[in-house]
């Protein structure tokens, strides 16, 4: 949805309050963020309902630039004495850490944020009556147990978030996010064997920004009956051969891929060492951008973003007030671009790309991704690939995934591969797991799928920083295929 | 901050809702963090948050609700939301009621006013003596030093009323030569007086120096030496996957008592009380923490519970539940493994052709009922012949059975580190100390 609307100011009181001491403090630039937040969560544990739960945040949370760098201090009171003793702490923070700076601090222009954003959404999840979730997860769920699963897990959530960010520039933006996930697993043991087949995704399902319509359109009750076989038709299939293969990736896990060797990698802020200590750095170092780097063949064209309807890492502006936008990060296999900050951007002489965000009131913004996604390439569909695969494996669903710190040398493993044989999808195989180096990877892709299978999985917890945050974050991708792939180790 | 004020309003309000029971846990946290990269510090940040924990419960229903604020309609909604949960729900053959009170452990040492109340001036020179000892060595200085407390109340209509206050002090650095080498340190406590910046930085920055020029290796098996930083992801991965009770009622989990997982020089165990660890006296059910034995001498022995999972068992939970709603179940927070007779010098001393390994990072399970993990190594990683580095080799990927691991150590060190490990990235204060261990055989993919 496009940006519009006029603010409504009703945040203005706390705002202003916390601009003004800032300022008062010593902030050359400070910008505030008013955030309240509620969540609602039901989980269903093998035919039980094991939670259903709500929780709701509220606080502010202050930045300054002052001294040359950022102070941020962030409170869960509204009350005057609060918000100043934050934006004075704030301003503290960063005359403290001032001193030790060997690297002046330059920030990139950015018009003057204003207006209002919203979700699309077509039927309101917190206005539903929560026994229709229930039930709805609880039939879904029912439906995984065939013979043999010895448990299931079915889960829906729905996080609702008011934003307000004003900063001394005069900028005031109202927002308001509603995202919704939900997702079913089935689980079959046989000695030391345990299997896993979750629709359209574990770890809490897959999410979007929409409303319960998205919930319905999954149709999770439909799936379940094949997940639970599944599960346990792994138990016995064969184990996935070792060696090089030809592999066409299915969204469930290129998603995945994108995420973790492209996304990450194209993080600035790590390309200049500011996760060294946690997330880690990239191989994809500033320079190559001017070289430009081949990262992928040429029908690899990545993109952030953050305009995409119902992504879930769209927004109007970004935690710094940058309006939302699409970057190409990679095109035609090229190094093209990274995401950025106002602080970082101008390191490689470009303006902000508008991909800064905060967990919360209470963490400070960081690089993040918005939804990183790989373009498809018209002329074959995801059938047609797998038509034209003489002989290869069709993998399905992230099951374990791992890579280093510079997002070079990654492992993924996948619930289920499919063989295929004379461009036909056969029988199933278990434990799967290639590994590979990134730009080896992506330029062994010799087939995009075209717009016909285009999904947007999204990620609800994509962690980076300290304290830990988690973001909600989108991957636009439609299958690819991939030659030479390193299968094997996952034994 | 009168917590027990805020949470008995919880309760009575409640019961004035038509509760049969209710448990309100409410925590505080004010922590601050100074974190830097390049040498300079590029993120100073400090938060004041708050969170009321109400489980509601109606007969054999229950539903839970959360809140970040203190005032009257925050807490009123606050219960209004948990009983509508409660009441949407179909009544539970499974639910265990709330916990009896029980003996809370008497905890010493959990909570330092140095640290609790440390500035940011204080952070501020601490990690100052962290980069001094890199530009010493040549080299760049990344990591973060967060300092905080957190105050945890849980009363409830059972008659459960715990409360306390813990500190943390957390520094971990990364260094990194401009010969390409890195290396790591990190320490936790509870007093901010225990953590040596300058040594830290020393350790680092002589890690980054001796990794720089790394040559590749060929994959295959080797012997290894595990230093602590490496041996406590051991732990957190095989407590995640296995010693948690879920895991193992949900079919998912390797541990079955009596069963071998470790050779004969492995002990690990859980105690929240102990002051060598960030000590707890009770969980987020406010059960007092018991300590509970996983390995002994090589065998499954233990599992951790919280009230569902020990009803299930027909015994009483040992005091290791997360905060709800927690689809993960009990874990380990605060485990520990048993020391053994070798320095360092003698566990590298006896690797004939082997590899030091620092740590490892970004692991997960790829078969947690195996016990089957993949990961890298990272921040220094020596090539020893006849017991001596000869060189630092390039990070390498493995998936093995972190079981396979602990059958095959051969040796353990004397001395531990007490680290966070994976509880660093993650809400939960956990921790966990260990040992160097010597391994037989570890195989790396490349």
């Amino acid at each position: 949805m496009e940006p519009h609307g006029t603010p409504t100011g009703a945040m203005r009181e706390i705002t202003d309050r916390a601009l003004d001491t800032a300022v008062s403090a010593g902030a050359d630039y400070a910008d505030v963020r008013v955030v309240r937040r509620v969540e609602e969560s039901v989980t269903v544990r093998t035919g039980r309902v094991e939670s259903i739960a709500s929780d709701e945040s509220e606080g502010v949370g202050v930045r300054v630039f002052a001294y040359g760098a950022w102070g941020f201090a962030a409170t869960h009171r509204y009350d005057a004495d609060a918000i100043d003793r934050a934006a004075a702490e704030a301003v503290r923070l960063a005359k403290g850490a001032a001193p030790s700076l060997r690297r002046r601090v330059s920030l990139a222009e950015r018009p003057r944020a204003y207006g209002t954003y919203a979700t699309p959404v077509r039927e309101d999840p917190f206005a539903l009556p929560l026994e229709v979730k229930v039930a709805d997860l609880l039939d879904a769920d029912a439906a995984l147990a065939v013979p043999g699963v010895v448990s299931t897990a079915s889960t829906y959530a729905a996080q609702r978030e008011w934003k307000t960010f004003a900063a001394t520039d005069g900028s005031l933006t109202e927002q308001v996010f509603t995202h919704v996930g939900a997702g079913i697993e089935a689980h079959a043991v046989k000695g030391s064997e345990h299997q896993r087949r979750s629709y359209p995704e574990a770890r809490g399902g897959r999410w979007q920004q929409a409303g319960y319509e998205f919930i319905r359109e999954l149709d999770l009750k439909g799936n379940a009956a094949r997940c639970g076989g599944e599960a346990v038709a792994l138990l016995t299939a064969p184990p996935c051969p070792e060696g090089p293969a030809t592999v066409v990736i299915d969204p469930s896990q290129l998603y995945l891929q994108i995420h973790e060797s492209c996304g990450h990698a194209t993080e600035l802020d790590r390309v200049f060492g500011a996760e060294a200590s946690y997330a880690g750095t990239s191989f994809l170092t500033a320079g190559l951008l001017d070289s430009r780097f081949r990262y992928g063949s040429d029908l690899v064209t990545l993109v952030a973003d953050a305009t995409v309807p119902g992504g879930p890492g769209s927004f109007g502006w970004d935690d710094e007030g940058v309006a939302a936008q699409r970057t190409t990060l990679v095109e035609n296999g090229i190094l093209t671009g990274y995401l950025t900050s106002r602080d970082t951007a101008p390191r490689i002489g470009r303006e902000s790309g508008g991909a800064v965000r905060a967990e919360s009131w209470n963490r400070l913004p960081l690089v993040r991704m918005t939804n990183v996604n790989l373009v498809p390439v018209p002329g074959m569909s995801l059938q047609d690939i797998v038509a034209d695969t003489d002989d290869g494996l069709y993998l399905t669903q992230n099951r374990s995934w791992s890579i280093d710190d510079r997002r070079w040398n990654f492992q993924f493993g996948t619930e289920i591969a499919y063989e295929i044989k004379g461009g036909r999808l056969g029988r199933i195989l278990r434990n799967p797991v290639y590994s590979g180096i990134t730009p080896e990877f992506w330029r062994s892709c010799d087939a995009v799928a075209d717009e016909r299978s285009y999904v947007m999985y999204g990620n609800p917890n994509c962690a980076k920083g300290l304290p830990p945050q988690c973001v909600q974050v989108g991957h636009g991708t439609s299958g690819a295929r991939f030659r030479g792939v390193r299968m094997g180790a996952g034994r | 901050m009168n917590l027990e004020r805020y949470a008995d309003r919880v309760l009575e309000t409640a019961r004035r809702h038509g509760a049969t029971d209710a448990e309100v846990s409410v925590e505080a946290r004010v922590a601050a963090l100074t974190r830097f990269a390049n040498s300079e510090i590029h993120q100073s940040v400090a938060e004041d948050t708050v969170r009321v924990t109400l489980r509601y419960v109606h007969g054999r229903r229950y539903g839970m609700a959360a809140t970040g604020r203190l005032d009257d309609a925050a807490l009123e909604s606050l219960v209004e939301r948990a009983s509508a949960n409660a009441r949407s729900t179909a009544e539970s053959d499974d639910w265990p009621g709330l916990p009896e009170p029980g003996p809370i452990p008497e905890v010493t040492g959990a909570y330092a006013a140095s640290t609790g109340e440390a500035t940011a001036e204080r952070r501020v020179e601490t990690v100052r003596e962290v980069v001094a000892a890199a530009d010493a060595a040549g080299v760049a200085a990344f990591g973060s030093f967060t300092t905080g407390a957190v105050t945890t109340a849980v009363i409830s209509t059972r008659g459960v009323r715990a409360v306390q206050t813990r500190s943390d002090a957390w520094l971990v650095t990364v260094h990194m030569s401009p010969g390409g080498g890195t290396g790591y340190a990190e320490t936790c406590a509870v007093d901010v007086a225990d953590v040596d910046g300058a040594a830290l930085g020393r350790e680092a920055a002589g890690k980054a120096r001796a990794d720089d020029h790394a040559v590749d290796l060929a994959p295959g098996e080797y012997p290894v030496v595990l230093e602590e930083y490496a041996v406590v992801d051991l732990l957190a991965k095989l407590g995640r996957c296995g010693f948690n009770a879920l895991a193992a009622q949900e079919g998912q989990s390797f541990a079955a008592p009596g069963l071998r997982v470790a050779s004969d020089l492995v002990t690990v165990w859980d105690d929240g009380t102990d002051p060598a660890g960030l000590p707890t006296a009770f969980d987020h059910e406010g059960v007092g923490k018991e300590r509970v034995s996983l390995i002994d001498r090589g065998r499954c022995v233990g599992l951790v519970h919280d009230t569902r999972t020990a009803a299930r068992a027909g015994i009483r939970s040992t005091g290791h539940a997360l905060p709800a709603p927690n689809p993960v179940g009990p874990l380990p927070t605060n485990m520990f493994m048993a020391p053994g007779a070798s320095t360092r010098e003698e566990l590298v001393g006896r690797l004939d052709r082997g590899l030091l390994v620092t740590r490892f990072y970004y692991t997960n399970p790829v078969n947690p009922k195996r016990g089957i993990v993949t990961g890298v190594t990272r921040d220094g990683v020596f090539l020893v012949e006849h017991g001596e580095i000869v060189s630092p080799v390039r990070d390498l990927r493995f998936s093995v059975s972190y079981l396979d691991v602990l059958r095959g150590v051969a040796a353990v060190g004397k001395e531990r580190k007490t680290l966070r490990g994976w509880y660093g990235g993650v809400s939960v204060l956990g921790d966990i100390t260990v040992p160097a261990v010597l391994v037989d055989s570890f195989r790396f993919s490349g």
